[in-house]
């Protein structure tokens, strides 16, 4: 998924923060959980220990990257499962596109999967003529509504009750079988709504695509973590299972499970646990397992020694829930599937920073460390996004000011002359700068500082340091 | 080149500039100073804070616990893989053999399984399609899972979980009953898996 051609963050962030719904909707969800992850991160004696390791199970990780897939290639293999290499999201396309023509199936049922929407593989796979159904609720909400998703955790957080009450109403009669006619917007009517509607769907498909938040490369194990039970369902009743996962969600040890499996749910949901944990390892129970490794510009994101922290990301979104920026602008703004702070290192890096909303990102934020202060695997986020300014395409009039600034301030006596010029014209500068242009937008809501008579350089000569 | 081969090639050329780096495991991996009956009562509570239902009960009491926990919900049929014990095995119960299909387990109302092992601190119980347990679709498709947990079953933490399961095994890790955080962020439970969870701890 790309959003081509969408406009730079400010410009949607401008216009996000203007609907009032979208700001309550997104007020109240970011709350509510991020108090639910504070009381339980805070009941762990260790959590900081965890987290610390987390870290540096990941780097290690990385550091060993080609060992631990060719690993894991060789494990899947000896438990009946096939692996494939995609080098990007064409190529992943195309396999898995391959992969269900082979089965000579049309329907395919969903596992909530951030890297088969990075891909765009429910688009590609429309245009083979194959139908993808999600069935995570959230990505159903999404789905139905003909809509982006808008959080790594809970994708439709941007729709109140109401709305995705309406949204059943009209559309789930599309996609099979209706909403009773008597639908309520009580949560609970419409996760029931739901289940009547994918049931049906569940017990005929024949192919199933999914995610994994963790592989297991001493073993061939995936992981999937979920709380509806849709993650079950696919993953168990299919008699085909395609799994496309990030190179980067490798850990090395069984054990290192022991880790994540605190880190993970209650940075993400607040909870303890979360409902469903899923693991295998190759083909089970009669099933044909697929397991497709996806690069996608990770090998990029890989070879930035300040950037490559992103990739110890595992998703939880707990920077999303904190950050003062994604509370009020929402995530379409970002105008990826990786909305937040996360998203504002990780799309620059794995999609480039040529499209002016993908070098507007680094900037989306405050940089007040608020989502390094929560993040699981301790990314710092600011000093990435600090690091992707600097290499960020800059327009002219700023480059043109950055080297005026660069020649002044080489030389102190260039610098002492600037001073005294500007204390001698200091009646003639305005509070607030002409416009328009981007320092009178700044000077909107600020003043320009006052220049002093007399520059601290020259009071320090005159006075001897203050001693005469 | 391959896209395999392209894949490493670009791994290698990515990672020489990263340092090499140490995994410090100073975390808490023991069961801490909790005696069994510490062990259940954390359980239990954990358990039920998701809404689970959870009976504490002798070994002479289970039988009859199962029998009065499926009447209370009108199941009359209720399906045990095989391999359960047999004095947990209630009246007018089927047997998943030969293999019920998928539209035949959707119709059962209801399932009692044992588990592989249950972790106290996060209030879950590990299902490893083991004697007792059955093949993973058994405790998906019924609404209703009751799943009986020996006290010796249960560890402290996390950590302790990990290291008893055999990850060739399918596993399936439940806290609670199914249940989903979308719609505004509040918990509902009750979504594609089993609604109701009861949890029978034998001290």
């Amino acid at each position: 998924m790309t959003f081509l051609g969408m406009p730079a963050f400010p410009a949607n962030a401008a216009a996000a923060v203007r609907d009032s719904q979208l700001r309550f909707n997104l007020r109240k969800a970011t709350h509510t959980i991020r108090e639910k992850r504070a009381s339980v991160v805070a009941e762990l004696p260790d959590w900081a220990r965890l987290r610390e390791a987390g870290k540096q199970i990941k780097d290690h990780t990385l550091r060993n990257l080609e060992r631990y897939l060719l690993q894991m290639e060789e494990a899947v293999t000896a438990a009946g499962g096939h692996v494939h290499w995609a080098a990007d999201a064409r190529e992943a396309n195309r396999i898995v596109t391959g992969l269900v023509r082979e089965t000579g199936e049309s329907d395919v049922v969903k596992v909530k999967s951030m890297a088969t929407q990075e891909i765009g593989l429910n688009e590609a796979l429309a245009e083979a003529g194959i139908t993808a159904y999600e069935t995570d609720l959230a990505e159903l909400i999404v789905q139905l509504g003909d809509d982006w998703p808008s959080h790594i955790l809970v994708p439709a957080i941007h729709r109140s009750r109401a709305e995705i009450r309406e949204i059943f109403l009209e559309k789930m009669a599309d996609w099979g079988r209706p909403a009773p006619e008597e639908l309520t917007d009580d949560p609970r009517a419409l996760a029931e709504a739901a289940r009547r509607h994918l049931r049906e769907r569940f017990l005929s498909t024949k192919v199933a695509i999914s995610g994994a938040n963790f592989m297991i490369a001493e073993t061939g194990t995936l992981v999937v973590l979920e709380s509806e039970g849709n993650g079950r369902m696919c993953l168990t009743l299919p008699k085909t299972l395609i799994s496309v996962v990030g190179i980067e969600k490798l850990l090395p040890t069984w054990r290192d499970l022991e880790v994540f499996l605190q880190l993970l749910p209650r940075s993400s949901t607040g909870e303890r646990m979360n409902p469903y944990t899923s693991t295998w390892t190759g083909a089970t129970e009669g099933q044909e397992f697929h397991l497709v490794l996806l690069d996608n510009g990770r090998t990029r994101v890989l070879a930035d020694e300040v950037g490559r922290q992103a990739l110890r990301c595992i998703r939880c979104s707990a920077c999303l829930n904190v950050c003062p920026v994604y509370e009020r602008a929402g995530g379409h703004a970002y105008g990826s599937v990786y909305p937040g702070p996360i998203g504002a290192i990780l799309t620059p890096q794995l999609r480039g920073m040529s499209s002016p909303l993908d070098a507007s990102l680094p900037y989306a934020s405050t940089l007040c460390g608020a989502c390094y202060d929560v993040c699981p695997v301790a990314i710092d986020i600011p000093e990435v996004l600090v690091h992707l300014r600097g290499r960020a395409p800059h327009p002219r009039a700023e480059r043109l000011g950055m080297r005026a600034a660069g020649w002044v301030f080489d030389r102190p006596e260039r610098l002492a002359r600037a001073e005294r010029l500007a204390g001698r014209l200091r009646r003639f500068v305005p509070r607030r700068a002409p416009g328009p242009g981007p320092l009178s937008a700044w000077t909107e809501t600020r003043d320009l500082p006052e220049i002093p008579a007399e520059s601290f350089r020259d009071w320090w000569t005159r006075t001897d340091g203050g001693t005469r | 080149m391959s896209d395999r081969e392209l894949i490493l090639a670009r791994i290698r050329a990515a990672v020489t500039s990263a340092p090499p780096n140490e995994i410090v495991r100073d975390y808490r991996t023991s069961a801490g100073p909790l005696d069994r009956a510490e062990l259940i009562e954390l359980f239990a509570e954990r358990v039920a804070d998701y809404r689970a239902v959870v009976h504490v009960t002798g070994e002479d009491e289970v039988a009859a616990t199962i029998a009065a926990a499926l009447a209370a919900q009108g199941l009359t049929r209720p399906l045990v893989p095989g391999g359960l014990p047999v004095e947990w095995v209630p009246e007018g119960a089927v047997a998943d053999d030969p293999p019920l299909s998928d539209a035949e387990l959707d119709a059962v109302g209801g399932v009692v399984t044992g588990c592989a092992v249950a972790i106290a601190e996060t209030g879950t119980i590990v299902l490893d399609a083991g004697p007792g347990q059955g093949r993973r679709a058994l405790t998906l498709l019924p609404d209703y899972h009751l799943c009986v947990v020996r006290a010796g079953q249960i560890v402290a933490g996390v950590p302790q979980g990990v290291a008893v399961l055999d990850p060739s095994r399918p596993l399936t890790w439940i806290s609670g009953p199914s249940a989903t955080s979308d719609i505004e962020l509040n918990r509902v439970e009750g979504v594609h898996g089993p609604r109701t969870l009861e949890v029978v701890v034998v001290r």
